[in-house]
C-alpha cells in the first residue's frame, strides 16, 4: 500500500532534482540562521551557493551528537521559539539529552512520513493501531500517533508498560496493527503466554517494530509467537523521529528511506570518506525539508548499507539494510570488534533461549573481560544443574566460534536486564581507558 | 505414582532464597521438602509443596522462572542399610539417580526420600517389583 504515490515512486532523476533544490534551500537557511553551521561552513571555506550538485554535499562538514550536546538545549534551532510547536528529546542516558524542535509544518511532514510507514505495513483507515511506544519526550509514541491519525486509522495511545492490561486491551479492542520496540513485542508475547492468551486468536496482521537494532532471527521469533508480519521501522529524534525509513510488506527486505525529505550517505566511520553504493559503513543524514531543527550530514553512528535496487513494491527510494550495530556501540574486546547484535544472533540460534542479554566489559590486569548476562526463561530452564551448565557452555562456545572472543556467560533471572522506554540496555563498559 | 516438584531459578545473590520463602508464605503455601543445588553463579531450588498451582502462580507473578518436574517419593526403612537397599535395587536395574533429597516427615517408621530419574516409569516399575513402597503425590502433599 503506497500512501504518497507521486513522491514514493518518483523516477530517480526527478527525485534528485527535488533533493538538490531542497538541499540548496536548507543549506542557505542554516547558514543564515544557525551560527553553529555558519561557523562550521566558514571554517572549511564552504558557501551554500557553492553547492551545484548532490555530489558537492561531500564538502560540507559532519554534525555529531556531541555538537548537539554542545548546543544544548536550543542552539541548533533554525526558527524563533514562537514558531516551535513541539519539543522532543532523546533519553540522554550518557549525559544531557539531545533536544529537537518542530514547527507546525514539521509535525505535518512527520505525520505524513508515519502515515506512509503505516501504509507500508498494510494499514488503512479501517485499521486499529495499538501504539505501545512510549509517549512523552521520546519521539516513538507521538510520532506513530500523529501518523495514524493522519492516515485516518484508529489509534489506541496505550504507551509502554502495564503489560497485562495491554494484553487485555489488545484482545478486547481488536487492534490489527502493533507498534512498539521489538524487545517489548517479545515481552508482550511472553506475558500473553503466561496469561493464557494466544496471539493466534487476536486480530493483529502486522507490526512496526523499531527504536533498537534487531535481527532476522528476532523477526522470525516475533512472527511465530505473535502471528503477524513483523516489519522494521527506522528513525531517530535528531532526524525527525520514527518514519525516516520503513520496510514494505511486499518485500520485507530493507527499509525504504524517504529520500524526498532526507539525503542518506554511507561513510567510513574512521575516515569520514563517502563509500560507494553497497558498502557497509556509518549512515549519515541531511534533512532537506525540516524547518525548526534541520540537521546537516548528521552522523547517526548506525552501521548499515544502502541498496539502490528497485523494489517489488514499486517504491523508488533507496533501501537501507537492517542496522547491524552502532559505530559507538561497537566494542573492541582484546582487539576484536564485537557488536551486541552479533551476540543476539548467537543466542537466537540456541533453542529456548530468550534474546534478553547484556554485555558487561571489565578490564582486569590489563586484559578485557567480557561477561554476557543471559536471562533464563522457562523454556531454557531445567531442574538439573548440569543442563544449565551445558547451556552456559554452549553459549560460550558459540560466541567463541562466531565472534572469536572468549566470554563468561552468566545466567540471570528474568527482568534482570534494565529496559528503559522498552529499550534494553545492552552494553555496560566498565573499562577506564 | 508421580510426585510433582517445582523448581525455581535463583541467581546466587543474597536474599533471593528469602524472597522465595516470603512469596510462598504470603501465598499460604506450605513447603514439604526442598533441596537447593548451587553453582558459583546460580542455584536451582527444588520444592515439594502442598499446593503446586498456587506456588507456581505466586512465584511467576513475582518474576521468577519456574519449572515443573515429576519425581518419585520412596519409603526407606529408618535403619542402617535402608537407603543402600533401595540404591542397590536401582543399580542392579541400571537406573541412574539424577538427584535425591530427604523429605522432612516420616511415613510410619520409615523415612521418605525424593528421587529424580531420567526414566521415571521404569524406575517406579523396578522399585515396586522389589517391594519398595512408592508414595503418590496426593498422599505426600498432605502427609
Amino acid at each position: 500500500m503506497i500512501y504518497d504515490m507521486e513522491y514514493e515512486t518518483l523516477p530517480r532523476e526527478a527525485l534528485e532534482a527535488i533533493q538538490l533544490r531542497r538541499l540548496q534551500t536548507t543549506l542557505q537557511r542554516v547558514y543564515a540562521t544557525v551560527p553553529f553551521y555558519r561557523k562550521r561552513f566558514d571554517d572549511v571555506g564552504f558557501k551554500p551557493s557553492d553547492l551545484k550538485s548532490l555530489q558537492d554535499l561531500r564538502r560540507v562538514p559532519f554534525t555529531t551528537k556531541q555538537d548537539l550536546r554542545d548546543n544544548y538545549p536550543y542552539g541548533l534551532f533554525a526558527v524563533p521559539m514562537e514558531n516551535v510547536v513541539r519539543i522532543h528529546a532523546s533519553s540522554g542516558t550518557t549525559g544531557k539529552p539531545t533536544v529537537v524542535g518542530y514547527t507546525a509544518r514539521d509535525i505535518e511532514t512527520w505525520a505524513t512520513l508515519m502515515a506512509r510507514s503505516l501504509s507500508a505495513a498494510g494499514a488503512t483507515r479501517g485499521d486499529i493501531i495499538h501504539n505501545a511506544y512510549g509517549y512523552g519526550l521520546f519521539t516513538g509514541g507521538l510520532g506513530v500517533h500523529y501518523g495514524a491519525e493522519k492516515l485516518g486509522a484508529s489509534v489506541i495511545p496505550i504507551s509502554g508498560g502495564n503489560t497485562k492490561r495491554q494484553i487485555m486491551i489488545m484482545k478486547d479492542f481488536g487492534a490489527t496493527i502493533l507498534t512498539c520496540t521489538p524487545s517489548y513485542a517479545l515481552h508482550l508475547a511472553e506475558v500473553a503466554r503466561e496469561m493464557g492468551v494466544d496471539f493466534a486468536d487476536l486480530k493483529f496482521k502486522a507490526g512496526l517494530f523499531g527504536a533498537e537494532p534487531w535481527s532476522e532471527k528476532m523477526r522470525e521469533e516475533i512472527e511465530r509467537k505473535m502471528h503477524l508480519s513483523a516489519l522494521d521501522i527506522y528513525g531517530l529524534s535528531e532526524v525527525i523521529g520514527p518514519g525516516v525509513a520503513v520496510e514494505c510488506l511486499e518485500a520485507k527486505a530493507g527499509l525504504h528511506i524517504f529520500e524526498d525529505h532526507f539525503i542518506a550517505e554511507i561513510i567510513d566511520p574512521n575516515t569520514g570518506e563517502v563509500l560507494p553504493p553497497g558498502s557497509t559503513g556509518e549512515l549519515v543524514f541531511t534533512s532537506i525539508t525540516k524547518e525548526a531543527f534541520p540537521v546537516i550530514r548528521y552522523r547517526t553512528r548506525d552501521i548499515t548499507s544502502l541498496n539502490p535496487e528497485p523494489c517489488v513494491c514499486g517504491r523508488t527510494f533507496v533501501r537501507m539494510n537492517r542496522v547491524s550495530g552502532r559505530s559507538d556501540d561497537m566494542l573492541i574486546i582484546r582487539g576484536v570488534n564485537v557488536f551486541p547484535s552479533q551476540i543476539e544472533s548467537v543466542l537466537m540460534e540456541i533453542q529456548g533461549v530468550e534474546p534478553h542479554y547484556q554485555l558487561i566489559v571489565d578490564r582486569e590486569d590489563n586484559l578485557d573481560k567480557l561477561t554476557v548476562l543471559v536471562e533464563v526463561g522457562e523454556s531454557a530452564f531445567s531442574d538439573k544443574v548440569k543442563s544449565l551448565q551445558d547451556l552456559e557452555k554452549m553459549i560460550t562456545k558459540n560466541i567463541k566460534e562466531y565472534l572469536g572472543v572468549s566470554a563468561k556467560v552468566k545466567l540471570v533471572e528474568p527482568k534482570t536486564i534494565a529496559r528503559s522506554e522498552g529499550k534494553a540496555v545492552r552494553v555496560i563498559d566498565n573499562r577506564k581507558l | 505414582m508421580r510426585v510433582e516438584q517445582i523448581s525455581v531459578f535463583l541467581e546466587n545473590k543474597a536474599g533471593r532464597l528469602a524472597e522465595v520463602t516470603r512469596i510462598l508464605s504470603e501465598a499460604g503455601v506450605n513447603i514439604r521438602a526442598l533441596s537447593l543445588a548451587d553453582t558459583s553463579d546460580f542455584g536451582i531450588l527444588r520444592l515439594i509443596v502442598n499446593d503446586n498451582e498456587k506456588a507456581k502462580e505466586a512465584l511467576k507473578a513475582n518474576g521468577f522462572t519456574v519449572g515443573k518436574t515429576d519425581v518419585v517419593a520412596v519409603e526407606v526403612e529408618d535403619r542402617p542399610g535402608g537407603l543402600y537397599k533401595i540404591l542397590d535395587i536401582l543399580r542392579k536395574a541400571g537406573i541412574n539417580v539424577e538427584y535425591m533429597y530427604a523429605f522432612v516427615q516420616q511415613s510410619g517408621n520409615n523415612a521418605v526420600i525424593i528421587f529424580r530419574f531420567d526414566n521415571l516409569d521404569e524406575a517406579v516399575r523396578v522399585l515396586m517389583e522389589n517391594g519398595v513402597t512408592v508414595i503418590n503425590g496426593s498422599k505426600l502433599y498432605t502427609m
